[in-house]
């Protein structure tokens, strides 16, 4: 069977292309693009990289909402009479033909003057004449060559950017003075007594003062900010001590250069403020790359159609709408605020809340939550909220919607700095009193040596810096996590619990067979048309199969999870699923079969094998020697065999599971103590994903996923799971060996602190480099073991 | 030895105004983003026709 590339999107276009120009296309809307791209002479976009494309959406109506002035405004980053700037978010650009196409785009349209593509942040910024295209047309546009734009109420609202750059000021005053300061400090390192060099040493002293002003009351504000309020609310978190040890040095050093009785440590202070955001910069720079963390109020549409009294429809931005506001959502479109049911066929996908993708159906009366997703017709209802106080937005705040770390790294980092603040100033105290009757002179100097040598400062940079790179490292390997402190959930699980379809089965290339009465052309087509609805794995390997393209539409189409789906094309009522759920006879509960019924009469059922992922029974070996396995499927005991075979002895697996009954499953593992890892295709499994420690989401499309999980594996890194799993393991020994080398090196500090031996320069020189020691440890370490482990 | 002061003067003279550069530079955006640029440039400025010009001489480049 031929079944060709689509020379637009590189997706497979089946057993019937659609053809244009003696080139393949998966579908109308790729060979419409190639269309216009080729009658406008930009052929240059495929020239550089093959297959560049992505599939345009439907367009209609989509962005009726941007001709109101008012939302257009919000968008708008600058406007008057003639021109106008806007910044949209694309999120499918990703590779260079992307940059070129869009930066092109004034070929397109003689209204766009120029285009200013934003890689990385996958952003693109159009100029473009207001009376010879608008917004909406420019939004049209784009989307029509396949980069919608994905316009929220997070860009219109927001004022992000401005506020990164004041990182990097701080970085440079602090490693301008850093530096200076050092080279300042010469002379004193030396301690050769020249008269030259004590002559100019005030002068040297007093430069170094005035440098270090700015770096500590610029670029060291957050931390000794952030500590005063901590000290405010009476908590002790890891910026006190950080602060403390900053703010000691400056006075101390101040005084003696003041008083003439030493050089200070201006350079040990200007050099911990730079380390401490130099690594502050690194973690920043890991997670953009990766930003997978998606504020959860850009899922939240920007505008909506409000219904006056006339009956007739206007687009109103979201803000605007009142209590008592009658509004129409239409099929996928979200509902933007808490409201009540008014009429219509409401069919509520609540799965970016909860994670539970079974939609729910609500009669007139019933109140509707904002963030659900409508499936089906049209609704109407009214809003009995404004979108400020919506229920929801309060329960997307990350600290409400995932479950509470138990005891995280963080929380340990915070109770040791807790007790690490108690211990210094309990010894700076005992051994201040003690000084203080053996020899006042130097009682000072042991005191503010305490303070100044003891900083946890390697503790604070151990923990970010060997996560934050082990989650670039991961996310290079497709494996991307929501945020560090999965990798610390990963590595406590000792119960891993997978899915079966789309999990540790492949979504294509499944092997499929029909037996029974064959069925005519009309049939078949109507049998594609009701499973073109359909998301779960099954329907899309049978709909890839069926070789015949499906025209017309499903109407009344249901989904019945776990069962099977109906719907009616033209005059024939199809059923597809389960014997069970089609009545049919079932003689061998030992496979996978989808059962055919059209109007009532069964006319065969198809059979489908799995299709295992390749390096499966590795995985199993691997993992099974250290955990837990189990696998949860809606399927019958067809695979039984199958999956004994694959899985390690005594494993335990579960058929014929609900969504809920996964969930409890996993509920129970947690019961008898277990910390459960669960891995999902994040479809019908989404409220076990929520429900365990680690909810991991397998994923053939990047683009597609739930926010009720941890992270997501693309499919194809499948058989690095172990690895991973080991890694995570590894990244918390050298947390924990990073803390052991920052103890040493404060007891060694102590050391010679309390015996009054605390010179300048030991404290200059241990102090950076207990700093830069550990950093480098993080770093080289977890590089060094996912070099090993990994390859 | 005298001289040292002036020569501390003028030399932090320059460094800061280094630092006023290097502000400035930041404000203008450009290292916002360092990864599209290196991209950009390797676009050809005019557009080959297809028919004028020979067979595949147009190699995929790297992304």
């Amino acid at each position: 069977m031929n079944n060709p590339d689509c020379f637009h999107c590189g997706t497979k276009c089946g057993s019937d292309p659609i053809v244009f120009e003696d080139k393949p296309f998966c579908c109308n809307g790729c060979k419409t693009v190639f269309e216009i791209l080729n009658q406008n002479e930009l052929n240059v976009y495929y020239d550089l990289e093959s297959a560049p494309g992505t599939i345009p959406n439907e367009i209609a109506g989509k962005f009726d909402y941007l001709a109101n002035p008012d939302i257009a405004k919000k968008l708008l980053e600058f406007e008057d009479e003639e021109t106008a700037v806007v910044n949209f978010y694309i999120p499918t650009i990703h590779c260079s033909s992307c940059i070129w196409v869009l930066e092109n785009l004034h070929k397109l349209n003689k209204g766009v003057q120029t285009t200013l593509v934003n890689f990385p942040k996958k952003e693109v910024r159009i100029t473009f004449k207001k009376n010879e295209i608008s917004l909406q047309q420019l939004a049209e546009l784009i989307t029509s060559i396949g980069y919608e734009p994905y316009i929220s109420l997070e860009s219109a609202d927001a004022d992000e950017t401005r506020v990164d750059r004041k990182l990097i000021y701080q970085v440079a005053i602090a490693g301008f003075a850093f530096g200076n300061i050092m080279m300042l400090s010469f002379p004193e390192y030396f301690q050769v007594d020249e008269f030259w060099l004590n002559r100019f040493k005030p002068f040297f002293r007093g430069i170094m003062l005035a440098m270090a002003i700015p770096a500590v009351v610029y670029s060291g504000r957050d931390y000794l900010i952030s500590a005063f309020k901590g000290l405010k609310h009476g908590i002790l978190n890891i910026d006190v001590p950080i602060s403390l040890g900053i703010l000691v040095l400056f006075v101390r050093s101040t005084y003696e250069v003041m008083t003439g009785t030493g050089q200070g440590y201006f350079d040990s202070l200007t050099g911990l403020i730079f380390f401490l955001l130099l690594g502050k910069v690194f973690q920043q720079k890991t997670y953009s790359f990766l930003s997978f963390e998606r504020d959860y109020k850009s899922y939240f549409p920007i505008a909506v159609t409000q219904i006056d009294k006339n009956k007739t429809q206007h687009s109103i931005s979201v803000n605007d709408v009142k209590k008592g506001d009658r509004l129409l959502i239409r099929n996928e479109e979200i509902i933007p605020v808490d409201g009540i049911l008014l009429n219509g066929d409401a069919l509520i996908d609540y799965s970016f809340v909860t994670g539970e993708s079974l939609p729910l159906s609500k009669i007139s009366g019933d109140k509707l939550y904002a963030g659900g997703k409508q499936k089906g017709p049209a609704i109407e209802m009214e809003a009995i909220e404004t979108v400020k106080q919506s229920y929801l937005t309060q329960l997307w705040s990350k600290d409400i919607f995932g479950q509470q770390n138990k005891d995280n790294i963080k929380t340990l980092t915070d109770s040791i700095s807790k007790q690490f603040t108690f211990i210094i100033l309990g010894i700076a105290l005992a051994a201040g009193i003690f000084w203080y009757f053996q020899d006042r002179s130097i009682a000072f100097q042991v005191v503010s040596a305490i303070l100044i040598v003891a900083c946890p400062c390697a503790l604070a940079l151990s923990a970010p810096f060997s996560l934050g790179n082990m989650i670039r490292i991961f996310g290079k390997e497709s494996f991307y996590l929501k945020d560090a402190y999965v990798i610390e959930s990963l590595s406590r699980a000792d119960t891993l619990v997978f899915d079966k379809t789309g999990t540790i089965t492949a979504n294509n290339a499944s092997e499929i067979n029909y037996l029974g009465t064959p069925l005519s052309k009309t049939e078949m087509m109507a049998i594609k048309a009701v499973l073109k609805s359909s998301n779960h794995p099954l329907s899309r390997a049978l709909y890839e199969y069926i070789p015949v393209k499906a025209e017309h539409e499903a109407a009344g189409f249901t989904e019945h999870l776990g069962e099977g789906i109906s719907g009616q094309v033209q005059d024939m009522k199809i059923a597809l699923g389960s014997a069970q759920f089609t009545g049919a006879v079932n003689q061998n509960p030992n496979q996978t079969q989808i059962h055919v019924k059209i109007n009532g009469e069964l006319k065969g059922m198809y059979l489908v094998s799995n299709n295992y992922r390749k390096g499966l029974n590795r995985v199993m070996d691997t993992l099974g020697k250290e955990y837990e396995l189990s696998v949860l499927t809606g399927d019958s005991e067809g695979e039984k065999e199958n999956l004994e075979s694959i899985l390690p002895e005594g494993s335990q697996i579960f058929f014929r599971q609900k969504p809920e009954d996964k969930l409890n499953r996993v509920k129970a593992f947690q019961e008898s103590e277990k910390s459960v890892m669960m891995l999902g295709d994040g479809l019908n499994d989404a409220g076990a994903l929520v429900q365990s420690d680690v909810g991991i989401a397998i994923s053939e499309n990047i683009n597609v996923f739930s926010p009720a999980c941890d992270g997501i594996l693309d499919a194809r890194s499948f058989s690095k799971l172990p690895s991973f799993l080991k890694l995570s393991k590894k990244t918390m020994s050298i947390i924990k060996i990073s803390f052991v080398i920052s103890f040493l090196y404060n007891i060694v500090g102590l050391l010679f602190a309390v015996t009054g031996n605390l010179s300048p320069i030991v404290a200059a020189i241990l102090m950076p480099v207990s700093s830069i020691s550990v950093v480098l440890f993080a770093t080289v370490a977890t590089n060094f073991v996912a070099k090993k482990i990994l390859y | 030895m005298n001289i040292i002061f002036m020569l501390i003067a003028a030399s932090l003279v320059i460094a800061i105004l280094f630092f006023i550069l290097f502000v400035k530079s930041v404000k203008s955006g450009q290292y916002d983003d360092v990864y599209t640029p290196s991209v950009r440039m390797l676009f050809e400025d005019e557009l080959v026709k297809q028919k004028n010009s020979e067979p595949d001489n147009n190699q995929k480049s790297v992304n």
